[in-house]
C-alpha cells in the first residue's frame, strides 16, 4: 500500500510551501505522485527517484577521467586538502538543512577558511542595507492576512517563487483580507513586462538600474515636495499617484528581489527602500521583505550569525575572529582576485552560477564539489561528494523567507551509504582533528547524539 | 627623520595582509626587528622579511619614521591603516584598504589603489596619483559613523560609494567617479572635479558636495535654490546651489532646517 505524508515541506524556493503532500511506495524508496506543488517542486522530488544518482564519491584522476573512490578516501583527500590550503573557500548552502550550515561551520574554523554563502551572489546587498537601515519586517502570514497593497519591485513571482502569489501575497483570502485578490492592490516595478506585471493593477516600468532614484521621488513626494517630470522613465503624474495608493493603504508590503540587489547601487536600492517604508510608516502600516530565493537560504544567515555574527562573508582566516566586509571577502570578490588555494561548493553549483573568469581562477586550484546530484560544479571538481537530498530523504531545519524556521521531513528512506551533509561534514571535521592532534570540539546536543556512552564536552 | 625602506622581492602567492607596514609598528625598531613583523598571507603567518628586503632603522616615534616602499605593492592590504603619524610612501600600486582607520600622518601612493581607501578614517592626508576603486573614504558595513575627519586627494578617478555616512574631512576627486557620493552622509566635503554618471547626495542629512563636470541623472529630491560664487580647492567657481536630499530627514539649526548643499557649475 503506497503511503500518504501530508504537511511535506517543499525543498524548492524560499517560499518554503508546507503544505505538500507526497504518495511513497510501500517500501519507502520510490516517490508516486506529489500534490500541492509548483511543478518545479514536484519535479525536485520526482528527481530522486532518479537511478543514476551517485552514490560513491568521485575523485578526477591524473589523465583527467572521474573513478569513484570509498567515502572514507574521500573525506580524507578532503580533510588533507583543506589543512594544506592557505585560504580555502567554502561556498553554497542555498540548498541544504541548518544542520548541515552548523556542521560546515567547524570545519571552516577548523581550516581557517572563508564561509560564504549564495547571498554573496543574490540577497546579500539586502544585508548590507539592513546593517546600515534596519529590517522593518513581518511573517508572510502577516502579509497574507493584513496587506491591502503589495508592492513588487524588482521581483517575479510568477515564475522564481510559482506558489508565492497564492500563499501570501495577492490571492489568498486572509483575516482582513477576506475578499482576497479583489481587496489587494497590486503594484509592480520592474523594466519589463513580466507575469507578475501583467498581473499588477499598476505597472510602474522603470528605466533598468534607476531603482535608487525611484525610491528617492517616492520619499520626496511623501514629504510633499515636487519632484521632476520624469524620474526613472516614470511621470511625475504616476509616481504620485502610486505613492498616493500606498499613503492610503491599510497594510502595504514591498516584497523586493534581485533587480534591486543586482543592478547598480545594489545595497543602496534596498536601503532606500527601507527608509522609504520607514516613511511610510509615517501615514499607515508597511513592511518590506526580501523575495529569498532557496527555500534554506535565509538559513545560513541565521545559523553563521548566531555562530559568528555574520550571516554571509566570513573570514575565518585568523583564527582569532571573524571579519567580514563583502567586496573583499565575498567569494566572487576572491576567485577574481585569486586570493582563494581551495574552493568546496556545497548545495549550489558555482559552476552554473559564477561568473566565468571566477570559476577559471578556481579552478587553477582544487575544487571540491558536494551535491547529490551532477551538477557543472560536479562535473568540473576534482572531487565529487554525494550527499542525501535535505528535505527529500534528509529532515532538517529550515528558515523561510521570513526567517520563519520550518522543521522539514524526509519522505523517502535515503541511499544506502549515503551520509548526509552534516554527517559528511561531521566526519571530515573528525577527521581533521585526528591530522591536526586536537580534540574535536561538538555541542552538548551533538556530543550526547554522537558519543551517547561519554558526558557532553561543553 | 629615519627612512625606512621597503624593496619587494617575492610577489605573494595570495594576498599578503600587510597590517604592520605603519610607522606606528615600524617606531624604534632596527631594519632587522621590521623584517620580523607579522603580517597574513591567508591563515598562514608570515614576515614583512619574507616578502621585503628592509633597509634602515626607523625613528624613535612614529612622527619620526618615514617608510619608502620601492616597488608595487598590488597584492599588498592594508598599507598605513591604523596609522596616527609618520609618513608612508609606494612607488607603484596598492591594494585594499590604504590608509583606513588613520588618524594622522601621511599616506602618498604613486600608482593606483585598489578599494576601502581611507575607510573610517579620523585624520591626516592620504594622496594617491593613480585611480582608486570603490568605497573611498567609506564607512565600514553597519556602521553609520564614517569618515570623521583628515583628507583623501585621488588625481585619478574613482569607483562608487565615496564618502558614505561621512561626517567630516574631506574628500577630492580630481578626475570622474561613478555611482553614490556622500550616501547618508552628514557632515564632510567632497569634491568631484570630473563627471559623475548619477545618485550624487542621495538620503543625504547635512554636508557639502561639489561635482565640477557633469552629473548625468540628478537625484530628484535636490532643488536649486540660488547661484553662488564659491572657492573650490583654490580656484573660484560661479556655482548653482542645489539643497537635498528632500526625501531625507533633517536636523535644525537656529531654526532654520539644515539640508545638504551640491554645487554645480553655474548654466552659462
Amino acid at each position: 500500500m503506497p503511503k500518504l505524508i501530508k504537511g511535506v515541506g517543499c525543498p524548492y524556493c524560499g517560499s518554503s510551501c508546507d503544505d505538500i503532500e507526497v504518495l511513497v511506495s510501500d517500501d519507502e524508496t520510490k516517490i508516486l505522485e506529489v500534490h500541492n506543488a509548483c511543478i518545479i517542486g514536484t519535479n525536485l522530488f520526482h528527481h530522486a527517484n532518479d537511478p543514476t544518482r551517485p552514490k560513491l564519491p568521485r575523485m578526477r584522476q591524473p589523465d583527467g577521467s572521474m573513478k569513484e573512490v570509498t567515502y572514507p578516501e574521500a573525506i580524507d583527500w578532503m580533510a588533507k586538502t583543506m589543512l594544506k590550503a592557505k585560504k580555502p573557500l567554502i561556498y553554497g548552502f542555498g540548498s541544504t538543512n541548518c544542520e548541515g550550515m552548523s556542521a560546515v561551520a567547524r570545519i571552516a574554523e577548523k581550516a581557517g577558511a572563508v564561509l560564504d554563502n549564495c547571498a554573496t551572489i543574490c540577497h546579500g546587498p539586502s544585508f548590507l542595507a539592513i546593517f546600515d537601515n534596519g529590517y522593518p519586517s513581518c511573517t508572510l502570514g502577516e502579509a497574507k492576512n493584513r496587506a491591502d497593497v503589495v508592492v513588487f519591485w524588482g521581483c517575479n513571482p510568477m515564475h522564481a517563487h510559482p506558489r508565492h502569489t497564492s500563499r501570501y501575497s495577492i490571492f489568498p483570502r486572509g483575516y482582513f483580507t477576506q475578499k482576497g485578490q479583489m481587496q489587494r492592490t497590486v503594484l509592480c516595478i520592474d523594466p519589463r513586462e513580466t507575469d507578475t506585471a501583467k498581473l499588477a493593477d499598476h505597472h510602474l516600468m522603470i528605466d533598468q538600474g534607476h531603482d535608487y532614484e525611484l525610491f528617492d521621488a517616492f520619499r520626496t513626494v511623501l514629504r510633499g515636495f515636487d519632484i521632476p517630470e520624469t524620474v526613472a522613465g516614470i511621470p511625475r503624474e504616476k509616481i504620485k499617484e502610486a505613492a498616493e495608493i500606498m499613503k492610503k493603504a491599510k497594510f502595504c508590503m514591498i516584497f523586493f528581489g534581485m533587480g534591486c540587489t543586482h543592478t547598480d547601487g545594489r545595497n543602496h536600492n534596498i536601503d532606500a527602500a527601507i527608509s522609504l517604508t520607514r516613511d511610510l510608516n509615517e501615514h499607515t502600516k508597511c513592511s518590506i521583505m526580501a523575495m529569498r530565493g532557496h527555500y534554506n537560504i535565509a538559513g545560513p544567515g541565521q545559523v553563521w550569525s548566531w555562530q559568528f555574527g555574520f550571516p554571509y562573508c566570513i573570514d575565518l582566516t585568523k583564527g582569532s575572529h571573524a571579519h567580514m566586509n563583502p567586496g573583499e571577502t565575498s567569494s566572487v570578490d576572491l576567485a577574481m582576485r585569486d586570493e582563494v588555494d581551495c574552493f568546496v561548493n556545497v548545495g549550489t553549483d558555482a559552476g552554473a552560477h559564477f561568473p566565468i573568469q571566477a570559476v577559471q581562477h578556481l579552478k587553477k586550484h582544487p575544487f571540491i564539489a558536494i551535491d547529490p546530484n551532477f551538477c557543472m560544479a560536479s562535473e568540473i571538481a576534482d572531487l565529487h561528494i554525494p550527499v542525501r537530498i535535505a528535505g527529500v530523504d534528509e529532515p532538517g531545519v529550515v528558515y523561510r523567507m521570513d526567517n520563519v524556521p520550518i522543521q522539514f521531513r524526509a519522505v523517502i528512506k535515503g541511499l544506502p551509504g549515503v551520509p548526509s551533509d552534516e554527517e559528511l561534514f561531521d566526519m571530515v571535521y573528525e577527521r581533521m582533528c585526528e591530522l591536526t592532534n586536537t580534540q574535536p570540539v561538538w555541542l552538548a546536543a551533538k556530543a550526547d547524539r554522537k558519543y551517547p556512552e561519554s558526558p557532553a564536552v561543553i | 627623520m629615519a627612512t625606512v625602506t621597503l624593496k619587494p622581492i617575492k610577489t605573494p602567492e595570495l594576498i599578503f595582509e600587510g597590517y604592520s607596514i605603519t610607522p606606528d609598528n615600524f617606531a624604534g625598531k632596527t631594519a632587522a626587528q621590521i623584517a620580523d613583523l607579522p603580517g597574513h598571507e591567508g591563515k598562514i603567518l608570515m614576515r614583512l622579511g619574507d616578502f621585503f628586503e628592509i633597509s634602515g632603522n626607523a625613528g624613535e616615534t612614529a612622527a619620526d619614521t618615514n617608510i619608502v616602499i620601492t616597488g608595487d605593492c598590488s597584492r599588498v592590504k592594508y598599507i598605513g591603516a591604523r596609522m596616527t603619524a609618520g609618513t608612508v610612501t609606494v612607488n607603484g600600486n596598492a591594494d585594499m584598504y590604504v590608509g583606513g582607520w588613520m588618524k594622522g600622518g601621511k599616506v602618498h601612493i604613486k600608482g593606483n589603489m585598489d578599494s576601502f581607501c581611507g575607510i573610517q578614517m579620523e585624520g591626516g592626508e592620504l594622496i594617491c596619483d593613480g585611480d582608486a576603486k570603490n568605497h573611498v573614504g567609506c564607512a565600514y558595513r553597519g556602521d553609520w559613523r564614517g569618515m570623521k575627519g583628515g583628507t583623501i586627494r585621488i588625481r585619478g578617478s574613482a569607483g562608487n560609494d565615496i564618502g558614505t555616512f561621512m561626517l567630516g574631512g574631506t574628500i577630492i576627486i580630481e578626475k570622474d567617479a561613478f555611482i553614490h557620493v556622500s550616501t547618508h552622509a552628514e557632515g564632510g566635503t567632497v569634491i568631484i572635479k570630473g563627471d559623475v554618471e548619477g545618485r550624487v547626495g542621495g538620503q543625504m542629512v547635512k554636508g557639502d558636495m561639489y561635482v565640477l563636470g557633469k552629473i548625468k541623472f540628478m537625484m530628484p529630491g535636490y532643488q536649486k535654490v540660488d547661484t553662488v560664487e564659491k572657492e573650490v580647492d583654490g580656484v573660484t567657481y560661479k556655482l548653482d546651489h542645489y539643497i537635498g536630499d528632500l526625501g531625507e530627514r533633517h536636523g535644525k539649526s537656529k531654526g532654520q532646517i539644515v539640508y545638504a548643499n551640491l554645487y554645480v557649475p553655474a548654466a552659462a
